[in-house]
């Protein structure tokens, strides 16, 4: 699993305010731009393209914090 | 739960029936601010009843503040809101000060001069999203400038302070938002808009610009997104569901007593309306579990201070979906109430009008929108499974 696919989501879904290109794997997503409604629609497009789903207790902030917080998660999920 | 001791209980329902009840009419039909009753909370130190003691405050927790709401709600509810959201900006800062010095000498000096605090979230522009800002703090030197065009700010005139949402700087995105305290003398208000509402109408919510400057100590040391999820949402909806809960009772107890008017006065026949009373207070009930209920959640949370629970999708649809059916709870228990009481629930005055409750129940639909907030919950529970 990529950052690069990672990224490609996030620069459709996202709505982020900053070009995805300008931010680190570390970046704050949340400082960029990202509402908790945006991450609705990161999600779905994430459960579609790795072929997972998110259980409640991954439904925070933390899991949508920066792209290598994403990383991990769907990592986890993949098992 | 914990509940209000008996002495301060008795205090607000004196200070309900002495004072708020007196000029409840009257703040209502001029669309006033409630100076006498506001005065009488300052007096009775109860504007600083969620300051922490460690900062000579009274230390209530929040289901006490939601009672004391509730109580305020029976007798003038522009009192009731005012208080309300006073006691949502005293918990923004109490939360999440990070023992600044300038925030916890803050709270010590609204325990000794009991200053009330307006609040300035929505700005024209964003359509009503609390998470979005235009207006950016400018860096001046050590201070900061700002100018935010509010469309609603309530009780503003009439508040020693004022605090505000705006962008981080004028760089930031809409939503990298921080969260700013103004002192009394370091912003003017210009107003843009009337307030003459339908209810609430001595909330006074003028519209205004606001410009200010302060130093930059006194922007709180947290993002307002955290200070929005863990604080002012949940805290804003439980203090006011609570005042509508006790709007919608003090309807309940009209309704009482004018079927046991009735009732005295055939005891052979009660009142075709008397079957109504034990409906309507039973919808009172749920809309009291409801927020029984949403309290226990969050004192839980907070009591655990666990930073990561407050943003999980389940928390914040279930503080919503509170907030959603009080606002409808409240209509459906003053118009019932209505219902039993007839005419003389209808009249403008009489001892049974209902005239005021009915115009503020409707307003606690749209404050904060149910539409927005249905949609917002909407598209979480895409998401959220709840199993």
């Amino acid at each position: 699993m990529s950052e690069s696919a990672i990224r490609s989501i996030l620069e459709q879904h996202g709505r982020l305010s900053t070009p995805v290109s300008e931010l680190d794997a570390a970046s704050d997503l949340y400082n960029a731009g990202l509402t908790s409604l945006a991450t609705v629609g990161l999600m779905l497009a994430l459960e579609d393209e790795f072929d997972i789903e998110f259980p409640d207790a991954m439904l925070g902030r933390q899991t949508f914090s920066s792209i290598e917080a994403i990383q991990e998660a769907v990592e986890e999920l993949q098992g | 739960m914990h509940h209000l001791s008996e002495a301060l209980r008795e205090q607000a329902h004196r200070i309900g029936r002495e004072v708020l009840a007196v000029h409840a009419d009257d703040v209502d039909q001029h669309s006033r601010f409630p100076k006498e009753s506001m005065d009488a909370l300052r007096e009775a130190s109860l504007l600083s009843a969620y300051v922490p003691e460690a900062f000579g405050g009274m230390g209530l927790n929040l289901p006490q503040i939601a009672e004391i709401c509730e109580i305020l709600g029976h007798y003038c509810g522009s009192t009731a809101m005012i208080f309300a959201m006073h006691q949502i900006q005293v918990a923004c800062i109490a939360h999440h000060h990070r023992q600044q010095p300038f925030f916890t000498g803050y709270l010590r000096r609204l325990v000794e001069e009991q200053r009330l605090i307006a609040s300035a979230t929505t700005e024209i522009g964003v359509g009503g999203d609390l998470r979005s800002s235009i207006c950016a703090v400018e860096q001046d030197g050590d201070g900061f400038r700002i100018t935010k065009k509010a469309p609603v700010i309530s009780y503003g005139e009439d508040a020693d302070d004022l605090i505000l949402t705006a962008r981080r700087d004028p760089d930031a995105p809409k939503s990298d938002q921080v969260h700013v305290l103004l002192l009394e003398g370091q912003y003017q208000l210009e107003q843009i808009a009337t307030w003459d509402a339908l209810g609430f109408r001595g909330t006074r919510s003028d519209g205004y610009v606001v410009t200010g400057e302060a130093p930059a100590e006194q922007i709180l040391p947290v993002p307002f997104a955290d200070i929005l999820s863990q604080t002012m949402h949940p805290y804003a909806h439980i203090t006011w569901s609570s005042l509508w809960s006790g709007i919608a009772a003090d309807a309940v107890d009209k309704a009482r007593r004018f079927v046991k008017k009735e009732a005295k006065r055939n005891l052979d026949m009660p009142p075709i309306s008397a079957i109504r009373l034990g409906e309507v207070d039973s919808v009172l009930q749920t809309m009291r579990s409801n927020i029984q209920q949403a309290m226990q959640e969050y004192q839980g949370l907070l009591d655990r201070d666990d930073f990561n629970a407050f943003t999980q999708f389940g928390f914040g649809i279930r503080i919503n979906n509170l907030k959603i059916a009080s606002s409808e709870l409240i209509v459906d228990v003053v118009g019932k109430a209505m219902l039993i009481c007839g005419i003389q629930g209808y009249l403008n005055h009489s001892e049974y009008s209902l005239a005021r409750h009915i115009r503020d129940a409707y307003g606690a639909a749209l404050m904060v929108n149910n539409d927005r907030i249905m949609l917002h919950n909407s598209t979480l529970l895409l998401m959220h499974k709840d199993r």
